[in-house]
C-alpha cells in the first residue's frame, strides 16, 4: 500500500537531478517540491491506512460493543455459548505475558548487544550477530510447536517442583501454585515470547550502541573510567531513546504475537496471579476462535482486535512520553 | 491413504464411469468452471478425496475446498465469496436473514466423536453421559471415583488424577460433544453447548483434534474428546459410551450408521444424530452438511455443483469408510438426491 508512490515517483526526481549541473546542484525547485510531496504522501498514507483499519474493524465490532457496552473490557466472563463477551481476562493475559517476556528479554538483549558492540573480540562479532539474526527468522509457529512438544513438557515438571518448594509461602506460593504439568501456562508463553523478541531488541540496541560517538567514549576512558563506568557514563545516556525504541518494538511484537502464544498459553479465560497456570491472550483468542465464529461472537473477536490496536498505540505513546521526559532531564542536567 | 485411494480411482476409471452413466446423467462433458468452498474441517478429509476423484473424471472442473471452520464457511457463503460451504451446525435463526436467498442442506457423511483416554492398566472403560459431564466439569478428579466405578463393575480403577483435555480452538467437534452432554446429562452439564464453552481453568487445551490427541497420548490419566479418524490415527484408546437405550456402545462407523438410521430427518434434511435411539447407536455421532444457494446464478458453476453433489451421493459414499466416515443411510441418500434436483440452474 505504501510502496506505489515511492517507487513510481523517484525516476522523476532522478531525471531532474541529472538535468542539473552536479549531484548537489541538481536540486531544481521542481525536484525539491516533488520530493517534499512524495514524502508527505507516504507519511499521510500510513496514517490513512491506520485510520481505515481502525474504522473498518470498529464498524464490524460494533454489534459486540453495543451488546456488551463497557463490560466488554471490564468483565472477564467470556462465554460464547451463552452470548457473553467480556475480554478482561485476555487483556490481562496479553499484558502479563508481554511483561514476563520483557523482564526476561530486555536484560539479556541489552547485555548481548553490549557484548557485541563493546566487549566481543572482532572475530566473534560476526558469528554471534549472525546467529541472533537467524533466531529472528524462525517462524513463530515453529517456536509454538517446540514450546508444546519439547519445552513445555520439560519445564512443566520444573513448574510442579517449584510450586512444591514454595507451597504455603505467601506471595511466591500464589505465583507458583497449582502448576500445569504440561507447561501450557502464562510463564511458558512469556519465555517463548522472550526468545522471540530477543533478536529484535538485540539488533536494534546494537545499532544504537554503534552510534555512540567515539570521542565521548574516549573522554570517559581518559578520565580513568573502568569499562562499566564508561558504559554507564557515556554509552547509556547517549542511547537511552534508542533503547526504549528497541524495547517498544519488542513489546509490540510480544503483544501481537499470535500462533506461538495460542499454542502454549493453555487457552483458559482466567485472571489469576498463577504464573504456572493457564490463561489466554487477545491475539491467540482471535486465532483460536475465529473459524467457528458468527454474528455477535465474530464481532466480539474483531472487537478484541480493536482493543489490542488501541492498547498498542497507548503503550507506544506512553513510552514516547517517558523517553521524552528522560531526555529533557538529561539535557537539563548537562547545562 | 489419499494417494492410495486416488490411485484406486484411476485404475477402475472405466467401470465406475459406465456405472455413473447408468445412475446419473453426467456422461456429457461438464462445462469448465471453478467451484470454491470453505468451512468445516471435520468433513475436509472426505471432501478432498471425493474432489480429487471427481476432478479426475471431469478434467475441466476445478473444485477448491478451503476449510477454515464451519462459521467461516457460512460467513463466506453469506458474503458470496464461496459457491458452497461445509458446516457441522445448522443455520441459526439470527443468522438466516444474512443469506442472499434460500439455501439447501446436503448431508454428506457422519462420524463418531470418541471419548479417548490414557490410563495404564485399564482397558475397555465404560462411561455414561452424567459421568462424562462430571469429569469434564472437574467434579470428579480421580479415576477411582464412585461414578466411574459404577459405570465399570468389576474393573479395578487406579487412584490416578484425571487430566481433562479439550480444544483450544473453537470447533464443531466441541459443539457436538457439548450438545450431546446437554441432551444426555441435562442435570449435570451446566456449561451449555457451543463451539467454545467456558471450560474450568484446571484443564488442558490442545489445538485441533491432533493437539488434544497429543495431550492424551502423552499423559497418564488423561481424557478428552477426539474425532474418530484422528483418534485412530493417534492410536488412542476410547471408552464405550452408554446410549439412550442404556447400552454401552463402542465408537465405530457401524455405531454411527446405526445412529443415522434411528434419526428423524426434518424436511430440509437437517437432523440430529446425537443421543439417537437404537440399541447399537453410538450416542456421540457428528453430522455434517454442504450448504449451497438454491438459486444458482451461473450456468456452468450450477451445473458442476449439481454433478459434484450427485457424485457425493453415488461413488462418494463408497469412499466414506476408507476415510473413517460413516456413510448415509439409503433413505437419507435418496432424500439428498431429491434435494439436489431442487437446485435451480440458469440456462
Amino acid at each position: 500500500m505504501i510502496a506505489p508512490p515511492s517507487t513510481t515517483r523517484p525516476p522523476e526526481t532522478g531525471a531532474a537531478a541529472t538535468n542539473g549541473k552536479g549531484p548537489l546542484h541538481g536540486g531544481s525547485r521542481l525536484a525539491d517540491q516533488t520530493f517534499r510531496w512524495v514524502c508527505l504522501a507516504s507519511g499521510c498514507l500510513v496514517l490513512v491506512v491506520l485510520g481505515l483499519i481502525l474504522f473498518s474493524t470498529s464498524q464490524q465490532a460494533m454489534p459486540a460493543f453495543r451488546a456488551e457496552g463497557l463490560s466488554f473490557i471490564t468483565s472477564k466472563n467470556w462465554d460464547p455459548a451463552s452470548g457473553h463477551f467480556g475480554a478482561l481476562a485476555f487483556i490481562y493475559g496479553t499484558l502479563l505475558v508481554s511483561a514476563i517476556a520483557l523482564i526476561i528479554a530486555v536484560p539479556i538483549s541489552i547485555g548481548l548487544a553490549l557484548f557485541i558492540a563493546e566487549l566481543a573480540p572482532p572475530r566473534l562479532r560476526v558469528p554471534v550477530t549472525y546467529v541472533i539474526d537467524l533466531l529472528a527468522a524462525i517462524p513463530s509457529v515453529v517456536y509454538g510447536l517446540w514450546g508444546i512438544l519439547v519445552f513445555g513438557r520439560q519445564i512443566g515438571r520444573l513448574y510442579v517442583d517449584i510450586g512444591g518448594w514454595f507451597h504455603g509461602i505467601p506471595i511466591l506460593g500464589t505465583l507458583t501454585g497449582d502448576a500445569n504439568n504440561l507447561g501450557r501456562t502464562f510463564m511458558t508463553a512469556g519465555i517463548i515470547l522472550a526468545i522471540m523478541i530477543t533478536p529484535i531488541v538485540t539488533s536494534i540496541s546494537r545499532e544504537v550502541f554503534a552510534t555512540v560517538p567515539r570521542d565521548q567514549k574516549e573522554a570517559a576512558w581518559g578520565l580513568g573510567a573502568t569499562r562499566w563506568e564508561m558504559i554507564r557514563g557515556a554509552v547509556f545516556p547517549y542511547s537511552r531513546t534508542g533503547l526504549v525504541g528497541a524495547v517498544m518494538l519488542g513489546l509490540g511484537r510480544a503483544m501481537g504475537e499470535t500462533i506461538a502464544v495460542a499454542l502454549v498459553i493453555g487457552s483458559s479465560a482466567t485472571i489469576s496471579a498463577h504464573l504456572f497456570g493457564p490463561g489466554d491472550a487477545m491475539a491467540s483468542v482471535i486465532a483460536n476462535q475465529f473459524g467457528e465464529a458468527t454474528g455477535t461472537f465474530r464481532a466480539a473477536l474483531i472487537g478484541l482486535g480493536v482493543v489490542l490496536f488501541i492498547m498498542t498505540v497507548l503503550v507506544n505513546l506512553l513510552a514516547r512520553k517517558i523517553t521524552g521526559r528522560a531526555d529533557r532531564r538529561l539535557a537539563g542536567g548537562k547545562r | 491413504m489419499a494417494g492410495l485411494l486416488a490411485a484406486c480411482g484411476s485404475s477402475n476409471d472405466n467401470p465406475s464411469a459406465s456405472r455413473g452413466s447408468t445412475s446419473e446423467s453426467t456422461t456429457a462433458a461438464l462445462p469448465a468452471a471453478t467451484l470454491n468452498g470453505s468451512g468445516s474441517t471435520f468433513q475436509q478429509p472426505f471432501d478432498e478425496q471425493v474432489i480429487a476423484s471427481f476432478q479426475q473424471k471431469h478434467p475441466g472442473v476445478v473444485i477448491n475446498y478451503g476449510g477454515g471452520g464451519s462459521g467461516k464457511g457460512r460467513t463466506d457463503l453469506q458474503g458470496g465469496i464461496v459457491d458452497f460451504a461445509g458446516t457441522d451446525a445448522t443455520v441459526s435463526a439470527a443468522e438466516a436473514p444474512k443469506y442472499k436467498g434460500p439455501y439447501l442442506y446436503f448431508p454428506t457423511v457422519a462420524a463418531p466423536i470418541t471419548v479417548s483416554y490414557h490410563l495404564s492398566g485399564v482397558e475397555g472403560l465404560q462411561l455414561s453421559a452424567p459421568t462424562i459431564a462430571k469429569i469434564f466439569e472437574r467434579q470428579i478428579k480421580t479415576w477411582n471415583a464412585s461414578e466411574i466405578a459404577a459405570d465399570n463393575p468389576g474393573v479395578k480403577l487406579p487412584s490416578t488424577a484425571i487430566t481433562v483435555a479439550h480444544r483450544s480452538d473453537s470447533s464443531g467437534t466441541t459443539s457436538n460433544f457439548t450438545t450431546f452432554l446437554k441432551m444426555a446429562a441435562p442435570g449435570d452439564w451446566t456449561l451449555d453447548a457451543g463451539s467454545t464453552v467456558n471450560w474450568p481453568a484446571d484443564e488442558q487445551a490442545g489445538n485441533g483434534n491432533s493437539g488434544v490427541a497429543q495431550i492424551i497420548s502423552g499423559t497418564n490419566g488423561a481424557i478428552g474428546y477426539v474425532d474418530f479418524s484422528d483418534a485412530k490415527a493417534a492410536n488412542l484408546t476410547w471408552a464405550r459410551i452408554k446410549n439412550k437405550a442404556g447400552k454401552y456402545v463402542d465408537a465405530t462407523l457401524d455405531g454411527a450408521s446405526a445412529a443415522l438410521a434411528g434419526v428423524t430427518v426434518n424436511p430440509d434434511l437437517t437432523y440430529n444424530p446425537l443421543w439417537a435411539d437404537g440399541d447399537t447407536a453410538y450416542p456421540i455421532t457428528s453430522p455434517t452438511w454442504i450448504l449451497a444457494y438454491q438459486n444458482q446464478t451461473d450456468h456452468a458453476k450450477g451445473t458442476d455443483l449439481k454433478a459434484f453433489l450427485q457424485y457425493i451421493y453415488s461413488d462418494g459414499q463408497g469412499m466414506a469408510a476408507g476415510a473413517n466416515y460413516a456413510q448415509l443411510s439409503d433413505a437419507l441418500r435418496q432424500q439428498s438426491l431429491a434435494q439436489v434436483d431442487k437446485l435451480v440452474i440458469p440456462a
